[in-house]
């Protein structure tokens, strides 16, 4: 399943996570977590073997055109419509460590804001040459780039008037299974982003900024795409003295 | 005035929605061309060594009623107990064996079933033996956060019995929201996301 280079890999167990970052389960404003979320409280447990080990995903799994969703499903000589982007960044953990051979999958409405799903009923039009998915492996910088089109809002059975903002949904693989996160990506100047719903589930402000990827005009390519940066931050491991040094250093 | 620690704070978690599949099983969302197959729908082949299971099971609300658009990963030791990973530093898993799978709940019945092995048993940090588990992630529309647990199982009560992690749990008659029943090759684990069957969620 690998094809990691001969780095010494990591074996600490990870940071505990901070649960009043992240969203709690039960947030009444996004009424599907109202039966979806445990009443009973989490049994914590320090990082076993289940967790500080976890699938790493080779290179040699992706095809060509698996981060490009203008193409990946369009016919031959054809694109998707939209406003081309680049979507680009690095994924770290807490120390600010470079996460090399991340798996990255994403997915996202079309430029209208519609999906290519069977469960959706939006009336927009579907794209027929968007399919609306694509995925990449991190660098041993931790970086990754993918293009797209630029999604669409869209309005959602939540409030009679809720409207997602523009996003793409990320899901993250680093090394250890407990670092399984997945997320969603927002752009910057947004003004749907603060009457989100599920955005807000989050509490802190801050913590929702990082979901916000600035626009990046230096790496725009003219007369082509424009670029966002999205960095990506994954549970950060402990340091084990181990033989006399600090492991993982 | 003292230094920064310096550390980075953990991108914060958002739900995967009710388009999960679009990005993380397109085939099972009819979008095809893209990849030749969904990832994590096999974990093993002709080769892989251990006994041949089959576990299957819902996850349900709490209205009693099953999810149709949950995904469920599942993580778990070869026949042997080792991990399919570079982090495993005791010895080489078997090859022929991912232990890692991925599987949507069906939209007839919410069902889903992972075709895998019994594993064997890994150490717990103090170098007890922990009982054979195999590692859950659930994510889904309206779950903010995905949602770790284990299934033990039902057939291993004398490992179940010293497992460090059931051993922790307070309250003992929630010890059996974690053990499936096993019916010839199958085992059920059904997961309650709330009430009072509610499985037993962990953070890890």
């Amino acid at each position: 399943m690998s094809d990691l280079s001969n780095k010494k890999p990591e074996t600490g167990a990870f940071f505990q996570r901070d649960r009043a970052w992240h969203a709690p389960a039960l947030t009444p404003g996004y009424k599907t977590s109202v039966l979806r979320s445990p009443q009973k409280a989490l049994l914590s447990l320090d990082g076993t073997m289940s967790e500080i080990t976890g699938p790493v995903f080779g290179h040699s799994l992706l095809g060509e055109l698996d981060n490009d969703l203008i193409h990946n499903f369009a016919k031959p000589g054809e694109s998707a419509i939209g406003e081309r982007i680049i979507v680009h960044g690095r994924v770290l953990d807490e120390r600010g460590k470079p996460v090399p051979g991340a798996l990255l999958e994403f997915w996202q409405a079309n430029a209208g804001g519609r999906y290519r799903h069977k469960k959706e009923s939006y009336l927009a039009a579907v794209d027929p040459n968007f399919g609306g998915c694509g995925r990449t492996i991190t660098a041993d910088d931790g970086s990754y780039r993918f293009r797209t089109i630029r999604p669409g809002a869209y309005p959602w059975p939540n409030g009679v008037n809720d409207w997602r903002p523009a996003h793409i949904h990320f899901s993250i693989f680093g090394h250890g299974f407990a670092q399984r996160l997945i997320t969603q990506m927002y752009f910057e100047g947004d003004p749907m982003i603060w009457k989100c719903p599920i955005v807000t589930t989050i509490p802190d402000k801050s913590a929702i900024e990082q979901l916000i990827a600035p626009l990046d005009w230096a790496n725009t390519i003219p007369m082509d795409a424009r670029a966002y940066k999205f960095d990506i931050v994954l549970r950060g491991r402990r340091s084990t003295l181990f033989e006399n040094r600090m492991e993982g250093n | 005035m003292v230094q920064d620690l310096g550390y980075l704070k953990e991108s914060p978690s958002q739900t995967a929605g009710p388009y999960v599949h679009i990005g993380c099983t397109p085939n099972f969302a009819g979008i095809t061309g893209v990849y030749d197959t969904d990832l994590g729908s096999t974990m093993v082949n002709d080769k892989t060594l251990g006994e041949r299971i089959t576990m299957r099971g819902c996850v349900i609300d709490g209205a009693g009623v099953p999810l149709k658009d949950a995904l469920v990963e599942i993580w778990q030791a070869d026949a042997a107990g080792l991990y399919n990973s570079p982090s495993e530093l005791r010895g080489t898993a078997d090859p022929n064996f991912t232990g890692w799978g991925r599987c949507p709940t069906s939209a007839d019945d919410g069902m889903f079933t992972f075709e895998t092995i019994k594993p064997g048993r890994a150490p717990y940090k103090d170098g007890r033996k922990m009982a054979p588990h195999i590692t859950v992630w659930i994510v889904a529309r309206g779950i903010n956060i995905g949602l770790h647990t284990r299934m033990y199982f039902a057939d291993e009560a004398e490992a179940n019995a010293e497992d460090p992690l059931l051993a922790r749990i307070e309250h003992r008659h929630r010890v059996a929201t974690l053990v499936a029943p096993r019916e010839g090759s199958v085992y059920t684990f059904d997961i309650h996301l709330q009430g009072e069957k509610e499985t037993v969620f962990l953070d890890i």
